[in-house]
């Protein structure tokens, strides 16, 4: 296991009291796995990733662990935090206008992160592993002196991509690293992505709000809705197949090009995501489900292993789990 | 959407500045800072009014004068006497009515001319307007003083030049200001459908693009009274200033002449001095809480 | 007016960092691309008419509002009208207007400033005279309130709200809003009279031995007063400015980049933060050339310091007008080159500036 989240729970303090954002997840991350984390704007996922390297803003309380090959990253000291930050888990951000110096040249940046964990290296050589990594992310060596301002969008991801590397990481967490790319430059960036993970054998943990984009790079998915996990499981069969109604709705509203099922009839999902100041009683998914029974206004549903008709018998995966009573009752959840 | 009650449309315009007027209040009222400015200037306001009633303006005379010269406190003169024997605190009293109007004064003229450049700049553009942007720019990099005390020379010293001096080296900050906002203002929908319902410039000048720019002009004039007196205050100590008037900057002007540093007359120089400190002080104060109603990133400063 | 870098039009320094170097194009001008070549052409062009437009108010002022300097040359002794005729011509004053014009151009330009009524020497030997004992004083005030503002707004900006920040943001208020002959004056009551630590006024004491290091010790001592008092309203200009840049910062994910990559808190601000924060503080040193104007005069006055300030203001009362008009296109020429200074600066210091 490289990455494990134990009963993780984040609030964050404000104006309008606590704001619970993360509100208990268990998570487990494979060495060499690659796990999709699916949702909402809102539901958690991204306090999820910043939560790892502790790089949530002071308002935020944090309790439960998260352990990287072992270790409670919450518990270190700020010494062994700042050593493992990078080296062992890196992230790539999004909108990386904004997530690179605008006044340092990218072969800095990209060095950066190996001179300040090994102290030995000299700026030169880092500068040579920085144009290497260049390279390697598809870029010529020669882009090590410009500046952000001067690539375009997808190149800058790719900068991205390769600063992530630079310490050779055991973990990446990649925060809706393409959602601000063009569709072609996206299947191009996580082509990119999916190539690099298996090359180099680390771990991936993928932010989206976008199912396809998680189905091409990752073999395992959660669902993230309102601060928990509803759904987790293989990713195609999450999306494919899914055991929550939430992530069926989810799937749903992605409409399959040459499906005619799905033209003029557009999925989605009616009212908004739960106020986290407000929850509602029972499941917080209630409001908005088309399948839920009386059960669901009373007790809140546990993540637990679902009967999944039709799989193979005996299929050596891991076994699905979601936090909805009428699923793990085997019916249904979509109507 | 049918309301039962249908407010005209000048009292549905007072309901809605009424409450952003609250609004706003309550933003400044937040702030720690605006509030003590605001306590503050309202004493020296209170102070400067009612002047004439605490102290009789005999006390200004030079020849009705009954103190010692230069005279450390005492019980008759609280803060001391100056060289011809008067109270020091009389005339800390009276130079503030006079310190106060001159620097309002002044930022009024500054405020009137710097606004209505801004706003026909922005409103008409074309060639007056970048000549009138172009002018104001070189005008806000002279240096403020050098530029008054060189006016004053040739125009020579009293109310009425100080006046217009600091008026004319203060207007164009406030243009750029009003320029920038009008602008904003213009490609908003409703200017083009007053245009299209047949407004003319005056009507869109006054009615739309004036209203809309006054908080901003507000929140700036706010800053620029102190800069204003400041810069009386400096003038007047030059020995630019009216000869016949009783400013704070003419009493530091009669210390220095008369030498208070050398004679240690620490009651002659501090009072005056302090008095300038405290209302530029209490200006900033508010003109910082003003700002910060308008830009809320500024806010939860104090 | 303000004895600081910020801006005299009533913004905070958070209003002012909106505002770049000087610039402007005019209608129908096309849009200017990338090239220093370009860039210089257009911003230098743009001073020399701000140069132009001086020397036109300086004329304006001097001569079309001032009106006639014979009167006032004569003042003490009476003349035939013959003597005034003669003296005219011999000023140029017969000419037509534009005549004269032309005449003051050519003379500025080549250095020829005229002769001072007061001291009947030529103004350009004065000001030569008295230029480095300005620069020496607003040299070095400037340069200590720019470390010390933008050392001290760095560390308050990102610390916001701290003891720290707060402590030194009041105090800086409370600094900035004295007036500065005030302080000076009150400077000199304490550290020069009751203290007797430094000397009351002027640059030197004529009681000093010639030999260059005395000298030197003496004019040093002679000018901790007078930097002090200039410093003390100046610096707090910086440091607001300073400290709202880092301010506009602090949010940006850049910074959070540099945490995760495993930077310490000082090193993400010195690194990363400084660098981009003192892009728009840099240029605005050069813009607010003119408060440094405004403050070295009056600082210049109160200490009996032999500059260039001191003979402005001793020229007002005589009046002494060529060399107050020699030094009202002086001062603000000085002004208007520091902009220019502050738009060639920003092209080498800002590399988004550089694309068209």
């Amino acid at each position: 296991m490289l990455l494990e989240f134990k009963d993780l729970r984040v609030a964050y303090r404000g104006s309008r009291g606590r704001l619970p954002a993360v509100r208990g997840v268990d998570l487990t991350v494979d060495a060499g796995g690659t796990m999709g984390i699916a949702g909402e704007s809102g539901c958690g996922k991204s306090t999820l990733a910043m939560a790892v390297l502790r790089l949530l803003p002071k308002s935020a309380e944090v309790s439960g662990e998260i352990l990287l090959d072992g270790e409670d990253l919450l518990q270190m000291g700020w010494g062994r935090l700042r050593a493992v930050r990078w080296t062992g888990a890196s992230i790539v951000f999004q909108g990386a206008m904004h997530s690179l110096n605008a006044v340092q040249r990218i072969g800095r940046q990209i060095a950066e992160p190996i001179l300040v964990h090994e102290a030995t290296t000299t700026p030169a050589a880092a500068a040579r592993r920085a144009e290497a990594l260049l390279e390697r992310v598809g870029l010529p060596a020669a882009r090590a002196r410009s500046y952000p301002h001067e690539l375009s969008g997808g190149q800058r991801q790719r900068v991205m991509i390769a600063m992530a590397l630079a310490c050779d990481p055991d973990l990446v967490i990649a925060d809706e690293a393409t959602t601000a790319l063009d569709v072609m430059v996206q299947a191009q960036v996580l082509q990119l992505i999916s190539s690099l993970v298996t090359e180099r054998g680390v771990g991936l943990m993928m932010i989206s709000h976008d199912l396809s984009v998680l189905s091409a790079v990752c073999d395992r998915a959660a669902v993230m809705y309102a601060g928990r996990i509803v759904e987790q499981g293989p990713a195609h069969e999450v999306f494919a197949d899914a055991r929550h109604p939430y992530s069926a709705a989810l799937s749903a509203a992605f409409p399959v090009i040459g499906d005619p099922a799905a033209r003029m009839n557009p999925g989605g999902l009616a009212g908004d995501p739960p106020d986290p100041v407000r929850l509602p009683e029972g499941c917080s998914f209630r409001p908005r489900c088309a399948v839920a029974v009386d059960r669901c206004g009373g007790e809140s549903p546990e993540l637990l292993a679902v009967p999944v008709r039709g799989s193979a018998g005996g299929a050596a995966e891991a076994p699905r789990v979601s936090a909805c009573f009428v699923a793990q009752e085997g019916m249904p959840v979509v109507r | 959407m049918t309301a039962t009650n249908t407010l005209s449309p000048r009292a549905l315009r007072w309901a809605r500045r009424r409450q952003s007027l609250t609004r706003s209040w309550a933003a400044y009222r937040s702030q720690k800072t605006g509030m003590w400015g605001l306590v503050l200037l309202g004493a020296i306001v209170v102070l400067a009014i009612a002047a004439p009633v605490l102290v009789d303006e005999s006390a200004l005379s030079v020849t009705q004068a009954t103190g010692g010269r230069m005279a450390p406190p005492s019980a008759a003169y609280p803060l001391g006497t100056d060289e011809t024997g008067r109270s020091i605190l009389a005339l800390t009293l009276w130079g503030s009515r006079l310190s106060l109007v001159i620097g309002l004064t002044a930022t009024v003229v500054a405020i009137v001319i710097g606004t209505a450049v801004g706003i026909t700049s922005g409103h008409i553009g074309g060639w007056y307007g970048w000549i009138a942007l172009r002018l104001s720019d070189w005008f806000m990099v002279l240096p403020s003083l050098v530029v008054a005390i060189a006016l004053l020379a040739v125009l020579g010293r009293s109310m009425a030049t100080t006046i217009t001096v600091i008026a004319l080296v203060s207007w164009p900050g406030t243009t750029r200001l009003v320029r920038a906002q009008t602008l904003t203002v213009q490609s908003r929908p409703y200017l083009e459908r007053a245009k299209a319902l047949g407004a003319g410039h005056w009507h869109q000048m006054t009615k739309h693009l004036l209203p809309n720019v006054l908080p901003l002009v507000l929140a700036s004039a706010t800053l620029l009274v102190p800069s204003a007196i400041l810069m009386e205050s400096s003038l007047a100590w030059l020995g630019l200033g009216d000869p016949g008037v009783v400013s704070w900057g003419s009493i530091l002007n009669r210390a220095s002449e008369n030498g208070a540093v050398s004679a240690h007359a620490w009651w002659y120089l501090l009072p005056p001095g302090l008095a300038i400190l405290l209302v530029v002080l209490a200006f900033m104060m508010c003109g910082r809480a003003l700002e910060a109603v308008f830009n809320p990133r500024l806010r939860g400063e104090s | 007016m303000t004895d600081g870098p910020l801006p005299a039009d009533g913004a905070s320094p958070e209003a002012a960092l909106g505002r770049g170097p000087v610039a402007g194009r005019a209608p129908g001008e096309r849009r200017v691309s990338s090239g220093f070549g370009r860039y210089l052409l257009k911003h230098v062009s743009g001073a020399a008419v701000s140069l132009l437009l001086v020397l036109f108010s300086s004329f304006f002022i001097f001569r079309l509002i001032a009106g006639d300097p014979i009167d006032q040359l004569t003042k003490e002794r009476p003349v035939s009208p013959e003597q005034r005729a003669a003296m005219r011509a011999e000023l140029g004053l017969d000419q037509p207007l534009w005549q004269q014009f032309i005449d003051y151009l050519t003379g500025t330009l080549t250095m020829d400033l005229g002769e001072s009524f007061q001291y009947r020497r030529p103004i350009f030997d004065l000001i030569v005279e008295r230029l480095p004992a300005t620069l020496l004083l607003s040299g070095t005030g400037m340069v200590l309130a720019v470390l010390l503002g933008f050392w001290i707004g760095t560390r308050s900006g990102w610390k916001q709200g701290s003891r720290f920040d707060r402590g030194h943001v009041a105090t800086g208020l409370v600094l900035y809003s004295a007036p500065t002959f005030w302080l000076g004056m009150i400077v000199i009551l304490i550290f020069a009279r009751y203290l007797g630590l430094f000397p009351v006024n002027g640059m030197r004491s004529p009681s000093t031995p010639p030999d260059f290091w005395s000298q030197a010790v003496d004019i040093g001592h002679h000018l901790v007063l007078p930097v002090l008092t200039y410093t003390a309203v100046v610096y707090a200009g910086y440091l607001m400015i300073m400290r709202s840049s880092i301010l506009d910062e602090i949010g940006s994910d850049y910074l959070t980049t540099a945490r995760a990559k495993g930077l310490r808190d000082d090193e993400v601000r010195k690194k990363h933060a400084v660098p981009n924060a003192l892009l728009p503080t840099v240029t605005l040193v050069f813009l607010a050339l003119g408060s440094v104007v405004n403050g070295s005069i009056v600082t210049e006055t109160v200490f009996s310091w032999p500059g260039l300030g001191t003979l402005f203001v001793n020229s007002i009362f005589y009046p002494d007008r060529p060399v107050l008009q020699a030094l009202f296109v002086l001062f603000s020429s000085s002004t208007i080159l520091a902009v220019l200074c502050a738009e060639i600066l920003y092209w080498f210091i800002d590399p988004r500036i550089r694309r068209s």
